[in-house]
């Protein structure tokens, strides 16, 4: 399968310095903060990759750079062409439905906004015509068209920013935490719609969630972010069944589960660390249970396993070395 | 539920709760009856609007004018609470009652050392000396897991992490040693990790001070984890209440089962998610029978005419004509 987008060593900095003249007067440096750190993945055509890690783990500012929002400060960022020769067309679906729709819009005008941009249709009444197919495919009825944001649900206003981004014809969809804040009964709703538009649609999904559960059940890979970089990738089941990366292992434990809950569990109290100063060396250290001296020190290179998944951890490279020698 | 009553921490009976408004009076609760014993945590589940942070408002004596509760009672240790003036409604505040609210940014006065917070409502609550509410205060950010209490307690809140935060609203509440603790999606805005440190501390500090607590969330993750009992709300009434396991494995209600089964599992991976089709009503048209009917797969004639009142089943109570074993 050929790949529908690939990310080299993509790198973004943000300059959060001081403003100039108390630079100046306090004798203060620039202050640049890495949010994205050196990072490559691709996603397959039709695939879904779904970008994990806590809030401040750089995964929206990878969703912003990927769809052109954010310039990448090195690296780059490539779409394979599309049905026309030209690079794949993206869009993307934005985590606050509330803040991500225009009020004083009418849904019609919003859903019609990218045909119009885009030329995609000649004349008002195909215009009109299209939005009405659109509001169907994801639910709604052709006459809500006519309706302001604020009448809808959290989850059908969802459902009108789907609509919009299906609006563009797009090939790549890239979903910032399109169900995070949806109650959970309109979040399997949404996240079925989202799996039958790829099924019919052929759309390849960048996914970018928090949410553990959600994420097996929409990708069919997953990489792991941790303060800018991807600290492990793998297949979505044997991430799961065999999470490398101390991180990994450290979000898939916590994550409640309804099935089989792990009550009277205690956790010792960790914190992610400021991204503005990270830690020497693999900035996981201060929170790995198994973190030593080479770990301060000396950051560890992404390490290709047998199994296809690749994870960047000093202490995997030594058991495997360990196994090796005996 | 009326053998538990006589011990209860707190002992809702029947409460409704209504807003007047200029088309008519909207009926936001209707006859919320639940009890939370002596270190129990009580989790109340429901989607958004289905009533379960207005629970925890009315009981606190905190609803926002022209909401007002309009019919049964608020019983806390054995006192009747819901019809107590504003000056002995602030006194059972924080003194008996503590309260954790979601966002641990906007609790927290900006403006004031964490340390002087604590201390104020200490000494509003508990007759101290400054020296000894002092001590207290660092006693309790040591209890609930902040590192370097002594230097902490001089930070301002920017100081601290959103999880930081959130330990120092647990300590707030619990200052005084209320009897109850309200904690209302306590854990919706921190990160996993966070979460489970805190849903963990939560659960340490009811087994050590036989404080009853009511967990607000509409994390069924966070409920499976933490609370011994739960309560399932949809449209302004309880659907169902029982021990977590039995509602968590064994649900009554198709509203409770249909709620679990959107959940995305761990355990396995599956095609399709159950979803519950179309959303829950306003609460200014909710259908007649059973508010639940227009979405229920199993719903019958009877679910359309008659309400179906809440009724034990096994080890819990639920509200639903299935359960009545009549004719749906």
């Amino acid at each position: 399968m050929s790949d529908a987008l690939t990310v080299n060593d993509l790198t973004c900095n943000f300059d959060v310095s001081a403003p100039w003249l108390n630079r100046v007067i306090e004798r203060k440096p620039q202050q640049f903060v890495r949010a994205v750190d050196d990072i490559s993945f691709r996603v397959p055509m039709g695939g879904c990759l779904s970008l994990v890690g806590e809030s401040g783990c750089g995964k929206s500012t990878v969703a912003r750079l990927v769809t052109g929002l954010y310039r990448a400060s090195e690296g780059e960022v490539r779409f394979a062409p599309g049905k026309n020769g030209q690079p794949l067309s993206a869009q993307m679906i934005f985590q606050d439905p509330y803040a991500s729709l225009n009020p004083r819009w009418r849904v019609r005008n919003i859903i019609a906004e990218p045909l119009r941009e885009l030329k995609l249709r000649n004349s008002e009444a195909e215009i009109m015509e299209r939005v009405g197919e659109l509001l169907t495919i994801v639910g709604l009825a052709p006459s809500d068209g006519t309706k302001f944001p604020h009448e809808f649900s959290g989850g059908q206003r969802q459902r009108i920013s789907i609509a919009r981004a299906l609006a563009g014809e797009p090939e790549f969809l890239v979903c910032d935490e399109p169900t995070s804040a949806l109650d959970v009964s309109v979040q399997a709703q949404i996240l079925n719609l989202m799996r039958k538009l790829q099924d019919e649609m052929g759309l390849t999904y960048l996914f970018i969630s928090h949410d553990m559960s959600v994420v097996r059940h929409m990708s069919d890979r997953i990489a792991v972010m941790y303060l800018g970089r991807i600290v492990e990738e793998a297949d979505t089941e044997t991430l799961f069944a065999n999470p490398r990366h101390p991180y990994t292992q450290l979000l898939l434990e916590t994550i409640p589960d309804i099935t089989h809950p792990k009550r009277g569990r205690s956790i010792a109290a960790s914190e992610v660390p400021s991204p503005l100063n990270p830690p020497s060396g693999c900035t996981f250290h201060p929170r790995c249970p198994f973190a030593d001296q080479r770990c301060k020190s000396e950051r560890p290179e992404m390490r290709n396993f047998a199994d296809g998944s690749r994870a960047a951890c000093h202490r995997i490279e030594e058991t495997a070395k360990a196994i090796h020698a005996a | 539920m009326t053998e538990t009553a006589s011990s209860a921490v707190l002992d809702v009976r029947g409460l409704c709760v209504e807003f007047p408004g200029r088309h008519g009076t909207v009926s936001a609760l209707s006859d919320v009856s639940l009890s939370i014993r002596p270190g129990e945590i009580l989790g109340v589940v429901g989607e958004s609007g289905a009533g379960k942070s207005m629970t925890g408002l009315a009981v606190q004596g905190l609803l926002e004018p022209p909401g007002r509760i309009s019919g049964g009672e608020v019983w806390l240790a054995g006192r009747r609470i819901d019809q107590l003036g504003d000056k002995e409604m602030q006194n059972v505040r924080g003194r008996q009652i503590g309260a954790i609210f979601q966002d641990p940014l906007t609790s927290l006065n900006p403006l004031f050392t964490i340390g002087a917070q604590l201390v104020e409502t200490i000494r509003l609550h508990l007759k101290l000396s400054k020296a000894d509410a002092k001590a207290r205060a660092i006693q309790l950010l040591k209890e609930v897991g902040i590192p370097a209490p002594e230097a902490r307690y001089d930070h301002y809140p920017h100081q601290f992490s959103g999880g930081m935060r959130q330990r120092v609203v647990i300590a707030l509440a619990l200052a005084a040693e209320p009897k109850l603790i309200i904690a209302d999606e306590p854990t919706t805005a921190l990160d996993v990790s966070i979460q489970a440190q805190i849903t963990s501390l939560l659960r340490r500090l009811c087994d050590d001070h036989g404080t009853a607590v009511m967990l607000v969330t509409h994390d069924m993750g966070v409920i499976a984890e933490t609370a011994d009992r739960v309560a399932v709300m949809y449209a302004g009434r309880l659907v169902e209440i029982g021990p977590v396991g039995d509602v968590l494995k064994n649900a009554r209600h198709p509203y409770t089962r249909g709620l679990m089964g959107s959940i995305p599992a761990l355990g396995r991976r599956v095609e399709r998610l159950n979803q519950i089709d179309g959303s829950m009503p306003r609460l200014n048209a909710i259908p007649t029978g059973c508010a639940f009917n227009p979405r229920c797969p199993e719903a019958g004639p009877r679910c359309r005419k008659d309400r179906p009142e809440p009724a034990p089943f096994g080890s819990g109570v639920a509200a639903c004509w299935l359960n009545a074993g009549g004719v749906l």
